[in-house]
């Protein structure tokens, strides 16, 4: 497969291997990582196979993009990275974590806590996950600073108040509660929030997804401007190809759980490899 | 006593399952131990979690006091006590230094307790973390992890929309530097009589069906934020229109002939004692028991 050829002389900042994660009992047949499967499902047991052996890296400052159709396992992967899922198998590693030789996801429940709330950022496909929807915006953007175990108010009121001006919230919704905010406004709260502890990394499920098209480009355009000015590291999950071609230098391709392509983006979408690829790119033009 | 009845109301093997909850309390400080709340002859939540407690703990030579928000006369607390004192017989007292056992709602009595008294207070809601997190199976992983964000963040919404991170009462607390603990809603005024306090502390909740302790002599930490500390009622320059006690937490009211805001001691036995009146053991409404 391809790499991006720019980022050969540097380590990963992220690195994800073999990740797999099921529903279900499993059975002799489909614990075969190679066995034919119904799309995700095994034909024996009915397990839901949501991913199998998905690896990634993510390199520093770069955004990649994961892209697949409803049910190809996208959201999965982004809550098994930050510790919403546990995996069946695979590993998590970040050089900032034990210099990369530690697999995150065999850290204590403490741990994770910490490491979750330092390193990485997530953003929700639905709000309603990443949100409490009774607090204020500025609560909801302290959380993370509590829990990273912040005890000082008014420090945490300042950046909550700097970071709603940096997703264009106006101040005179600071302390209204998310659930009296357009769709739009609730993703750009869960960003100030994913962003409150400096994060180096971002993990984005579907940021524009049932947003309307004017209210997605100042999302985009806000996400383009975080990578710039704060060189943050991002995945960014969507299953809208022009999403991903607009902001991932590297993406993924996924199918069914498995990652079916990845390369530089635009190569994927100038030469697609893989038949579903294909289509979907078709699908596009 | 009433012949109907075991000692106490309750039968042994109940009392001896709340008494192994109460042991597990004590050893773990502050956390909530399950227990299977008995049907009382009084309404659950209305005092059941604080009863079934002193039901299971006191002895014939025991000496009762309940109060009910610093009143030993109210409805609820005479009920309570009448129940008491006819399943066992044991005596009943409004003073506070005199008696060995207090059950009581909502307030800490002022008189600083002993090693030989028990406290009980009963408690309505036990889960301080339930009004961030509604699943009973959720919140006990969040003790488990000591993961408390949740009981900071109530505070910190406090402060965004008040100005103040004031609540009204039951303002959580951390025990024993482990475990985040509803104190029941007393007011923040008591929450320091907590704090390596000399006497066992146990609270009862009936309708939930929990159980937890504050040993004598444990850390009790309100919980705050260092640019906006924990802080008691004030009451400064305040004095008790009866007793002129000051210091002390004040029941607040209005004199009807002048106007004016007048205080008086929460503490009605406290305040009693103060002015000379004889507030020892009580005959329990009259009545004669062998
Ligand atoms: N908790 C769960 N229990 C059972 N099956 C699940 C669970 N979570 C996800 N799945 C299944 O795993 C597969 C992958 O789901 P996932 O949500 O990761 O897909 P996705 O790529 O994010 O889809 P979408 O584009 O619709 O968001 C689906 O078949 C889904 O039904
Ligand atoms: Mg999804
Ligand atoms: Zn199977």
């Amino acid at each position: 497969m391809r790499e991006a050829a720019c980022f050969l002389d540097e380590a990963p900042f992220l690195t994800v291997e073999g990740i797999s994660c099921s529903f279900g009992p499993g059975c002799a047949y489909c614990a075969d990582d190679e066995a034919d499967l119904e799309r995700n499902r095994c034909p024996r047991c009915g397990t839901i196979h949501a991913l199998r052996r998905v690896s990634l890296d993510v390199y520093p400052g770069e955004i990649v993009g994961i892209v697949g159709e409803s049910g190809s396992g996208k959201s999965t992967l982004m809550r098994c990275i930050c510790f919403d899922q546990q995996p069946s198998a695979g590993s998590v590693a970040t050089p900032l974590v034990d210099g990369g030789t530690r697999n995150l996801l065999s850290c204590s429940p403490e741990q994770k806590r910490a490491i979750r709330n330092t390193v990485f950022g997530m953003v929700y496909q639905n709000p309603w996950l990443g949100l409490r929807m009774d607090f204020s915006a500025l609560s909801n953007i302290a959380e993370q600073m509590i829990a990273a175990g912040n005890r000082n108010v008014e420090g945490m009121l300042a950046r909550g108040r700097s970071l709603l001006e940096q997703v264009n919230i106006p101040l005179s919704r600071a302390a209204d509660t998310p659930r009296e905010f357009s769709g739009g406004m609730q993703q750009r709260v869960q960003i100030a929030k994913a962003l409150s502890n400096n994060p180096p990394i971002l993990l984005l499920d579907e940021v524009t997804t049932g947003l309307d098209l004017s209210v997605q480009a100042t999302v985009l355009d806000l996400i383009s401007t975080l990578r710039r000015e704060l060189d943050v590291s991002m995945v960014v999950v969507s299953h809208d190809l022009a999403v991903i071609r607009m902001l991932a230098q590297r993406s993924s391709v996924m199918l069914d759980g498995r990652v079916i392509e990845h390369g530089l983006t635009d190569q994927i979408l100038e030469d697609p490899q893989h038949r579903y690829t294909q289509q979907l790119v078709h699908s596009l033009l | 006593m009433h012949p109907l009845y075991n000692f106490a109301f309750l039968d042994e093997g109940s009392k001896r399952e709340i008494r192994r909850a109460i042991l597990k309390g004590i050893a773990i400080p502050g956390y909530q131990v399950p227990f299977a709340s008995r049907e009382l002859p009084i309404g659950r939540g209305w005092g059941t979690g604080g009863l079934q407690i002193t039901l299971a703990l006191i002895g014939s030579d025991d000496v009762l006091k309940v109060i009910d928000q610093g009143h030993d006369g109210s409805v609820n607390a005479i009920s309570i006590k009448k129940l008491i004192h006819a399943t066992t017989g044991v005596a009943v007292t409004s003073d506070t230094s005199e008696a060995t056992l207090i059950q009581s709602r909502h307030r800490i009595p002022e008189v600083q307790l002993a090693e030989e008294q028990l406290l009980v207070l009963q408690v309505p809601t036990p889960e301080p973390l339930r009004s961030i997190e509604p699943r009973e199976q959720a919140t006990r992983r969040l003790h488990a992890e000591a993961d408390y964000t949740g009981a900071w963040l109530q505070l910190f919404e406090q402060i965004v929309r008040y100005g103040s991170a004031i609540t009204g009462a039951d303002h959580p607390v951390l025990v024993n530097g482990r475990y985040v603990m509803a104190p029941s809603p007393i007011p923040r005024f008591d929450n320091h009589k907590l704090h390596q306090a000399a006497q066992l502390t146990l609270l009862g909740a009936g309708r939930e069906k929990k159980i937890y302790a504050v040993p004598p002599y444990t850390d009790v930490v309100s919980l705050d934020f260092e640019d906006y500390p924990f802080a008691a009622e004030d009451f400064e320059g305040i004095h008790c229109e009866l007793c002129g006690a000051s210091g002390v937490f004040f029941d607040e009211l209005l004199d009807e002939d002048t106007g004016e805001t007048v205080y008086r001691c929460n503490d009605t036995s406290f305040c009693a004692g103060r002015r000379g009146k004889r507030i020892g053991q009580e005959s329990c409404q009259g009545r004669s028991h062998a």
